[in-house]
């Protein structure tokens, strides 16, 4: 058993980009956790998507043995943390996980958006702080700025910040022995109590199915031991314990108070572990439970729906697959007119949202069309129920609606200043409430509360494209509130589209009316009949526009070698035919049911 | 199982590929003329027609057609000798209707082409308006087509004469007043063509570069619709959608045997052809190249580049495509038959009622509104 003031468990907090992963692998190879030619690629970062967006949608952990200067062995545990506010709790469990951080701010660029949500959410687990500027080897790096940026923003002190480049390694062994002086031990943990271990996260393994990372608190976690999950009330005959080496598992006896680890158990799939539930002895089970356990609670809404429809069954399968993976990815089925059978998908935010659909695309090779997403509205009825709106085409009859309410966030936004202007007026825009604005040199911070439903849908892009990319955004659902909203449908050639009805602020309804019209003007192929497209709200027309009837489809020249031409057309015409939809007499491209979406700046 | 059916009528499509000068509009197989020895060509269109002789069995040869290229470049001596090839091997109908195409510039040949055999001559006269001859890359002028119009009148019983409209900036006012020249020419067929900008060709290209815009749908289908109008006033209704007579007697019999979903063979450097063999319909393909079909003829008998046996529902979607083109239209259970099921009702009620179709028994036609939406009524129907 290893002395818990040898234990260090520590997460690293930065921005995308400023390095994170870089450190990571760094950490792992001086240790000798990795040699060189092992190191080809970040050893962190599993899948496709998190290597190519340079984010960390798994908790991820690995052990480390480091000889520090004073000569004594330290267990080093890295705690990579899901590097997005999609997944709040998640980043809190495996915080909770650990005593410490290392805050790497990129030398160069500062303090961002994100670096801020998630160093305040370090501070809130009573973690310790280590500044860390990396990138200090690029000839733009300005240390003293950032440091004083991060005492002025922040507010902990910069002085000792520890100046290094992962890129070039060097000052890594100054992060290393920084991790041992500066970073605390585990406070406490008894190994003569009842076992006590904090649920951290899970994933699923092809061949050892699911695969729990643990922290212990209190108390011996051995192999074969009977333990009691106690939130979901299950329990489990423990297969395996151990810890978690760079690219491998490392069986191991025990785990002991202060150390982080592994546990399997034949749990068939991850939504059978519930993130941030107390472990214990299913005979001696701990007195109370850690606290801050949350059940999962999907944000944002969106129907999927396979462009063949054929592909139905391949869609569940696939969906089915990433849920013993992902437990707070939901789905249930669902019937839209216009695009046939499908499923109502709950996600964390829209980055989940937006990872589940590719990787459904990529990895199962599924074509699928995405309705726009949706928040979740609260309904109070006037017969005192209260009914929660997954899906704007499943509202109920006004008159028997008291109230809704919409979801609100607060969010932080970190631009350049010249930039500001643009993004005022986008905030304004979405019904936005401006809450704080302050000036770090030439960057502005403003915080905004916005309302969810004005931000799911191409919040991010417009943001972008104002701040050319240099804008961070991020953001903390804060509670629902009451508002104007009403429903409006969308007709085509005078027949409701389902799919395409929204809430809308009544304020925003008449602008977005139009906008919508006239997109699918665009989108929709002329038809041999005219087709009106109109916005309405109940049984009022707020906007309208018209298709007109197509004059001319004709080949003028029809010989006997254009008959092969003609019937290879045909062919096209079948593929073609199967992106789009019948409605009514009007067939509508898929593309057209998220692109009518997209609002422009005037929206 | 396909038979070949007789009353759907058999023609010999034969293509020469080369011409004096390539217009720029013109996205057939073609190549530069030149000063070339024509007679490797011809002995392998002959060898390519021996073995046909041998897959077809014997048949009558409803119609001829050389087409091109430009075929008149082919000496009429040639000419006779092809159709005397054709008519020793199968034989040929008594109303055989043999068409050469021919442009205003070849006009000496004229005499010697009827005298070859030749029954209809297609001239591509293109225009009557010098500048839109220009534009068109012709090598002709207004007065030698009018000219050469002449000419063929005299020397071949029947005479049909191509144009061409919507070309860029041409208005409703022009074109009326050109088609009203057109009319006075008295010829016993016309064929009156969009222009259709094909990708691979100068035009294509042109009008990629953005170097001018072609008549966008809503002229083109006003210029169709003032084109209908006066024609029928004139008396030469549309029997196709471009194509118009002055009486029946007149109709291209060889372009209604593609219509009619008939067999033909195709002969010659990149030809296609329908043949109907042993209870399947192929689809034929020459090779492009004249070199190269030369060779492949030498080395199989054959001119091809690929076969290919057509599904039923192949051959079954192509009456409807081909068909629908004809305003007499096409047969309901032609097609109903072959498939084994009915045409789609909803659909088919829904042109009815948008007064795009007719039915008339067990006849499908276009209305005129129809025909300028053909391919879109014939690609749902089958669809």
């Amino acid at each position: 058993m290893i002395s818990r003031d040898k234990i260090r468990n520590f997460s690293i907090v930065a921005h995308i980009d400023h390095g994170k992963s870089t450190l990571a692998d760094r950490l792992i190879q001086v240790t000798g956790g990795l040699t060189e030619r092992e190191m080809s690629a970040q050893v962190l970062d599993n899948m496709d998507i998190e290597r190519e967006r340079g984010i960390t949608i798994k908790a991820q952990t690995v052990r480390l043995d480091y000889t520090a200067e004073d000569g004594e062995t330290y267990i080093l545990n890295l705690m990579d943390t899901p590097g997005h506010v999609d997944f709040t709790y998640e980043v809190s469990r495996c915080l909770n996980a650990c005593e410490g951080s290392l805050l790497v701010v990129d030398a160069s660029q500062g303090v961002e958006a994100q670096t801020l949500a998630n160093v305040y959410q370090a501070i809130d687990a009573d973690h310790e702080i280590v500044p860390v500027l990396n990138k200090i080897d690029l000839p733009a790096a300005e240390p003293d700025r950032v440091k004083e940026q991060i005492e002025d923003v922040i507010g902990i002190d910069a002085s000792d910040a520890v100046e290094m480049s992962a890129k070039t390694g060097m000052g890594v062994p100054d992060v290393l022995e920084a991790i041992v002086q500066r970073l605390p031990p585990p406070s406490e943990g008894d190994a003569d109590k009842p076992l006590k271990a904090s649920l951290v996260d899970a994933y699923y393994d092809p061949y050892m199915g699911v695969v729990v990372i643990v922290r212990i608190m209190d108390g011996v976690m051995k192999k074969k031991q009977k333990v009691k999950m106690i939130e979901t009330d299950a329990t489990y005959e423990l297969d395996r314990v151990g810890y978690f080496r760079a690219g491998r598992l490392e069986d191991a006896d025990a785990l002991y108070p202060g150390e982080v680890g592994f546990l399997t158990a034949s749990i068939k799939e991850v939504a059978d572990c519930a993130v941030g539930d107390t472990i214990t002895d299913d005979k001696k089970p701990c007195e109370g439970v850690l606290p801050g356990f949350k059940e999962v609670q999907p944000v944002v809404f969106c129907g999927l729906f396979p462009v063949d429809a054929a592909a139905f069954d391949d869609l569940r399968n696939a969906m089915g697959k990433l849920r013993l993976n992902d437990a707070s990815f939901s789905f249930e089925m669902e019937s839209s007119a216009a695009l046939g059978f499908g499923f109502r998908c709950g996600f964390l935010g829209l980055l989940h949202l937006e990872i589940i659909q590719e990787r459904l695309s990529r990895e199962f090779d599924l074509d699928l069309i995405a309705t726009a997403p949706s928040v979740v509205y609260e309904m109070e009825m006037r017969d005192g129920s209260m009914l929660e709106l997954h899906n704007p085409a499943d509202m109920p009859d006004v008159m028997q609606i008291m109230e809704i309410r919409e979801p609100w966030i607060s969010s932080t936004i970190m631009t350049p200043d010249e930039y500001l202007g643009g993004i005022l007026k986008l905030c304004q825009e979405r019904r936005g409430l401006q809450t704080d604005l302050s000036y770090v040199g030439t960057r502005a911070m403003v915080k905004y509360e916005l309302p969810l439903n004005e931000v799911v849908f191409d919040f991010y892009d417009r943001l972008k494209s104002i701040s050319k990319g240099y804008a961070s955004f991020d953001y903390t659902v804060k509670e629902h509130r009451a508002e104007d909203l009403v429903k409006m449908s969308i007709l085509v050639n005078e027949e409701p589209v389902d799919a395409l009805s929204m809430l809308v602020h009544r304020s925003r309804a008449e602008g977005r009316g139009r906008a919508m019209c006239e997109r699918l003007k665009d989108l929709i192929p002329r038809h041999q009949f005219k087709i009106p497209i109109q916005a309405a709200i109940g049984g009022k027309v707020i906007a309208r526009e018209t298709i007109a009837a197509m004059r001319k489809d004709v080949t003028a020249k029809c010989y006997g070698g254009d008959a092969s031409r003609k019937r290879k057309l045909l062919d096209k015409q079948k593929a073609g035919k199967k992106r789009m939809r019948q409605f009514g007499k009007v067939e509508i491209p898929q593309e057209a049911f998220v692109a009518a979406l997209k609002m422009d700046g005037d929206g | 199982m396909l038979e070949f059916e007789p009353h759907r009528g058999f023609g010999v499509y034969i293509h020469w590929p080369y011409c004096a000068k390539i217009c720029p509009y013109c996205d057939f197989n073609v190549y530069a003329a030149k000063q070339r020895d024509v007679a490797p060509l011809l002995s392998a269109i002959e060898k390519d027609l021996t073995t046909w002789r041998e897959k077809t069995g014997p048949r009558q040869v409803d119609t001829i057609f050389l087409g091109g290229g430009t075929p008149s470049l082919i000496p009429p001596k040639e000419v006779k000798y092809l159709i005397d090839v054709i008519a020793s091997m199968w034989g040929l109908a008594p109303d055989v209707e043999i068409s050469l195409e021919a442009n205003p510039d070849d006009r000496s040949a004229f005499v010697g082409l009827a005298k070859a055999g030749i029954n209809r001559l297609s001239l591509g006269v293109q225009s009557l308006n010098n500048d839109a001859l220009k534009f068109l890359g012709r090598n002709h002028n207004a007065e030698e087509a009018l000219r050469a119009i002449e000419e063929a009148r005299s020397a071949f019983p029947s005479l049909s004469l191509d144009f061409i409209y919507a070309l860029p900036r041409q208005n409703l006012i022009e074109w009326k007043q050109e088609l009203s020249g057109i009319i006075d020419l008295k010829a016993d067929h016309l064929s009156l063509y969009e222009l259709t900008i094909e990708q691979r060709t100068a035009f294509g290209k042109a009008v990629g570069r953005g170097e001018w815009q072609p008549a966008d749908d809503d002229t083109a289908a006003d210029l169709y619709e003032i084109t209908q109008e006066m024609m029928c006033e004139a008396g030469y209704p549309a029997y196709e959608i471009s194509n118009h007579a002055i009486s029946s007697q007149h109709h291209a019999q060889h372009n209604l045997v593609y219509w009619n979903s008939g067999d033909w063979l195709g002969i010659g450097p990149g030809a296609h052809g329908r043949v109907t063999i042993d209870g399947n319909r192929y689809e034929t393909v020459a090779e492009r190249r004249p070199e190269k079909y030369i060779s492949v003829v030498e080395d199989t008998a054959l001119g091809l580049a690929s076969q290919n046996i057509l599904t039923i529902e192949d051959v079954a979607n192509e009456r409807v495509m081909m068909g629908l083109r004809k305003t007499s239209g096409i047969s309901k259970s032609d097609f109903e038959v072959l498939v084994g099921r009915k045409f789609n009702q909803e659909t088919l009620s829904e042109f009815i009622d948008d007064g795009l179709l007719e039915e008339t028994d067990n006849n499908l036609q276009l209305t005129p509104a129809g025909r300028l939406l053909a391919d879109y009524v014939s690609s749902r129907l089958v669809l």
